[in-house]
């Protein structure tokens, strides 16, 4: 009970000034047969020393990147996170405020969340974006929700079937209630989204076409193939959304503004956060400013106070459920604010030139980790731009050369036979700045022995 | 205003955004030294596929970054500060030992992909949360995955289409009480289903005729909150379980309220085919200035098929991944669920013990009955009956003298108070909504309640100085029509 202040003496003196017997009487609203008789099996209580000892040995029964070596990415990115960024989110409060509904006693999240949302739009290159989603993927589905919004009289959904399986996943389910159809653009050989096909796939009926950049297998799409095919749906009066999963990449990569999206959306754990098996992550969203009304999730705004200062507010609630209920644009009330945070003094700390020469020891790395692996007889990997992460296509079934690395201490590339039987054999190998070249070239030296 | 009043106006530094700080060249970062030779960039990728440096990112050194989200954190109030009654928020102490365990490497640096073998502790952790879960709601199915409260709605309204849908019609309306939370008509309509509103009585709650007379074979479902969002206890919700069933709708639950209610009544045993709980409001896990947060949804039998996967399970003495649901309504996230909001409930949880958290549900209605009964002396309390964990009153007397809601939630700061919810539930005109938690003493309340009455006594005898207020914050009353007239989104945008 230590976190309940009242004693049961207080308790007895405070039932008598509400002017009831027991605590019981509190409860005589609820019909008998509804109360329960039984204590909730559950168990506890336990002390914090045996609290931690419990959870340390869950966590003990875990494999962690503190005792490991990963080459694995696809959507969820190791990266170091300078010591700063837990210290200063780690402030309680920060963590321990809720949303920032009364602003003058919110200001330190407000502004926190007025320069996310710059940083976002800077990154991007789009004139405005909220204070986050909860994850990259519900982010994607939300996009499309507001592209149909916009586009009220067209059925069909493009998506490239290189935006990560998940992510198409989610879009499905948010769309199940809704009266649209979704076509996938397939991908070729190598990887990259197949442009000519999508662009044979674009019609009046297209409400929008969604496209990842890294794809899913990594590859740097060409940023001139995808300005035309974006031309070419504004032609036909369709809109253009494309998703960042691995953001590092806008540090060194042509951002999405630059050939020609209306919306664009993104995962943003990799901007401080930790990888914690998939949870919570940063749902990134930005626009154009013309559709600024049409966009779900917070937003915060400048103003000024009664004398003049400059100041933040939640604004333009009116979109929301807040007020308009049954004619919501959208159901969220929650962002992610402490995850963005995080990515926020995570973008402070790393800067201008941080970002970029992050981004690029990450492409450097992954470049070289590529054409090692392309040495080794039994392994071929895909030749086209990449950022930091790339498939292998493996002699061996995957699961055996994953045994053999995890022997010694690496958790290899994703097994993308999971998402798909025809990439059976295929794996897609992350290297980011935590990867040294020791642990590249022992990784190597496995893959040598396992042929 | 009494000496012990928190609430004083001291050192308050400004800060500039981070981005007028920039000084070229300054920098706060270290980047380390992989040994992977050096390579020029146009020889690993065309030149036209890159972009220069990120314009307007700003320069600076670790000492400005660390001063300046240091101050930015001193402009805001959280639980750590001081009271937060934000009613229907739930505004809990968050334990210390909880952050120390979320920031184990053996919880934080795992990656969702290493497999169910390299990640048996975290599928360990996450089955035992969904058992008690489903115990303290007394519903069999549960999915950790929904993000936040709004976020278990949708996926849950989801689950309610799909079944009815596989019986021959997903339906058209959902029935929903007036008192309700905005996100319930919000994720409805999501579901393309239209949201009929239902009256409450004058006792405030839902009566069985007016839902007879409601129902009918296009309904869906029932959403309902319970307690619901005047705090009173839904005492009809057995009868009104029934005639929802008997047409064969289904019951929703917002289980926004059920803070009210661990370890004394159960969602299942009500009735209620599907609930999701709001694990930063009712398991303490902090709310981070908005989020994260999660939205776990525990279903009856008949809704289980339709989870959405993955779920975890437990075959022998393994914890695994299940994908094999082919009713399931699909994901609704990439991956798991939010691991580090998870495993703080799931501490949480275990710190308290059945007894603990069936205590803290108890005192949370005696705290918040001890505001209604010392508060009706000041305030208009227009349900005036025993109440659950929070309480719900009006400004009516204070509009005598000009003062409404929103500059008596103002003059609260002044005392050191963070304001209660207002102008919400909309059923209540001007509507100012307590929830003061298990975790204040009464010694706070009794300071609380002091302040109000002063406030109380303000608006008769001085009103100027409620409606001025606040007066000893960092930013004075902000003008928010100026922020949607001509919204000023990002930096650049005003530069």
């Amino acid at each position: 009970m230590r976190y309940i202040p009242n004693t049961e003496e207080v308790c007895r003196e405070m039932l008598s000034t509400i002017g009831v017997d027991s605590v019981g009487d509190l409860f005589s609203d609820i019909p008998r047969e509804l109360l329960l008789q039984e204590p909730l099996n559950i168990p506890g209580p336990l002390s914090e020393m045996d609290l931690y000892e419990h959870l340390k040995g869950l966590a003990g029964q875990n494999t962690d990147a503190d005792e490991a070596t990963y080459f694995l990415g696809a959507g969820a990115y190791f990266h170091w996170i300078p010591s700063v960024v837990s210290h200063l989110a780690g402030r309680s409060e920060f963590y321990t405020a809720y949303t920032p509904y009364q602003p003058e006693v919110s200001q330190g999240t407000l502004q926190a969340i007025f320069e996310f949302q710059t940083y976002v739009a800077l990154l991007t290159d789009m004139e405005v974006a909220n204070a986050s989603m909860y994850d990259g993927a519900s982010a994607l589905a939300e996009a499309v929700l507001m592209a149909m919004r916009i586009k009220t009289d067209r059925k069909e959904i493009l998506i490239a079937s290189t935006v990560h399986p998940e992510y198409r996943e989610v879009v499905k389910t948010y769309l199940l209630a809704q009266d649209v159809r979704i076509r996938e653009i397939p991908f070729t050989g190598d990887f990259q989204t197949d442009w000519k096909t999508a662009e044979e796939e674009i019609s009046k009926r297209t409400c929008c076409l969604v496209v990842q950049n890294p794809n899913f297998f990594g590859v740097a799409e060409d940023p001139k193939a995808l300005g035309r095919i974006f031309d070419r749906l504004h032609d036909a009066g369709g809109l253009a959304i494309a998703t960042v999963v691995e953001p590092i990449s806008l540090g060194i990569l042509l951002p999405p503004g630059r050939y020609g999206a209306d919306i664009v959306v993104g995962e943003g754990q990799s901007l401080g956060n930790p990888v914690s098996f998939g949870g919570p992550f940063l749902g990134i969203f930005a626009t154009r400013k013309g559709f600024v009304r049409k966009m779900p999730g917070r937003l915060v705004g400048e103003t000024t106070d009664s004398r003049g200062e400059r100041g933040y507010v939640l604004t333009l609630a009116t979109r929301e459920q807040h007020i308009r209920r049954e004619k919501a644009t959208s159901n969220i009330c929650t962002n992610q604010s402490l995850n963005a945070l995080r990515a926020s003094i995570y973008l402070s700390v790393l800067g201008k030139k941080g970002l970029r020469e992050v981004a690029r020891i990450n492409m450097r790395n992954a470049d070289y980790t590529r054409e090692r692996i392309a040495e080794i007889p039994g392994y071929t990997t895909q030749r086209v731009p990449i950022f930091n992460e790339f498939v292998v296509r493996c002699k061996k079934p995957v699961p055996e050369i994953h045994e053999a690395l995890l022997a010694e201490g690496i958790v290899g590339g994703l097994d993308l036979a999971r998402f798909s039987q025809e990439l059976e054999n295929h794996m897609l190998v992350c290297v980011t700045e935590t990867n040294r070249l020791k642990d590249i070239d022992r990784m190597c030296r496995i893959l040598r022995a396992v042929g | 205003m009494s000496r012990e009043t928190p609430g004083t106006q001291g050192l308050v530094l400004n800060e500039p955004l981070v981005f007028e700080q920039s000084v070229p060249g300054r920098r706060a970062y270290s980047l380390p030294e992989t040994g992977v030779p050096e390579k020029s960039l146009e020889d690993i990728i065309p030149a036209d596929f890159l972009r220069q440096e990120v314009e307007g990112l700003p320069e600076v050194s670790e000492v400005d970054v660390v001063r300046h989200y240091t101050r930015l954190s001193q402009w805001n109030y959280g639980i750590d500060l001081g009271f937060y009654p934000l009613g229907s928020c739930t505004m809990k102490y968050n334990p210390k030992i909880n952050e120390d365990l979320a920031g184990l490497p053996g919880l934080c640096q795992v990656h969702p992909y290493q497999g169910e073998r390299l990640s048996q502790g975290i599928l360990r952790l996450m089955y035992e949360l969904q058992q008690m879960l489903a115990e303290i709601v007394g519903l069999k199915g549960v999915s950790l995955q929904p993000s936040a409260g709004a976020h278990g709605e949708l996926t849950g309204m989801l689950m309610i289409r799909a079944f009815h849908a596989e019986r021959g019609a997903p339906r058209k309306k959902v029935i929903i009480p007036d008192s309700a939370h905005g996100t319930n008509p919000a994720s409805s309509a999501l579901c393309n289903y239209q949201p009929v509103s239902l009256k409450s009585d004058e006792r405030g709650l839902i009566s069985s005729e007016a839902l007879a007379a409601a129902m009918d074979q296009e309904v869906a479902a029932l959403m309902l909150t319970n307690p619901n969002t005047l705090g009173l206890f839904e005492r009809d919700i057995v009868k009104l379980a029934r005639i929802v069933h008997s047409k064969g709708g289904l019951v929703y639950c917002d289980g926004a309220n059920l803070n009210a209610l661990v370890g004394i009544t159960r969602f299942g045993d009500m009735g209620v085919d599907v609930v999701h709980i709001n694990l930063h409001k009712t398991f303490s896990t902090p709310h981070g200035g908005g989020g994260p947060g999660a939205g776990p949804i525990a279903v009856n039998e008949n809704l289980i098929p339709y989870l959405p996967v993955p779920t975890v399970e437990k075959e022998a003495d393994r914890y695994v991944l299940c994908y094999d649901h082919p009713k399931s309504i699909g994901r609704v996230r990439a991956f798991y669920g939010s691991l580090g909001v998870l495993l703080r409930a799931y501490a949480y949880i275990l710190s308290m013990g059945p007894e603990g958290v069936r205590r803290a549900s108890e005192v949370a209605v005696i705290n918040a009955n001890y505001i209604r009964a010392k508060l009706k002396k000041s305030y208009h309390l227009p349900y005036d009956r025993i109440c659950k964990h929070e309480c719900v009153f009006s400004d009516r007397l204070q509009n005598l003298h000009g003062v409404q809601t929103v500059h008596i939630a103002k003059r609260l700061m002044d005392y050191g108070f963070h304001p209660p919810t207002i102008y919400f539930p909309l059923i209540v005109r001007g509507a100012l909504m307590i929830e003061p938690t298990e975790t204040e003493s009464k010694e706070t309340l009794d300071r609380f309640v002091s302040a109000m009455e002063a406030i109380a006594r303000e608006s008769q005898e001085d009103p100027d100085l409620v409606l001025q207020a606040p007066h000893k914050t960092k930013a004075a009353r902000l003008d928010e029509t100026q922020a949607a007239r001509s919204p000023h989104l990002t930096w650049t945008d005003v530069g």
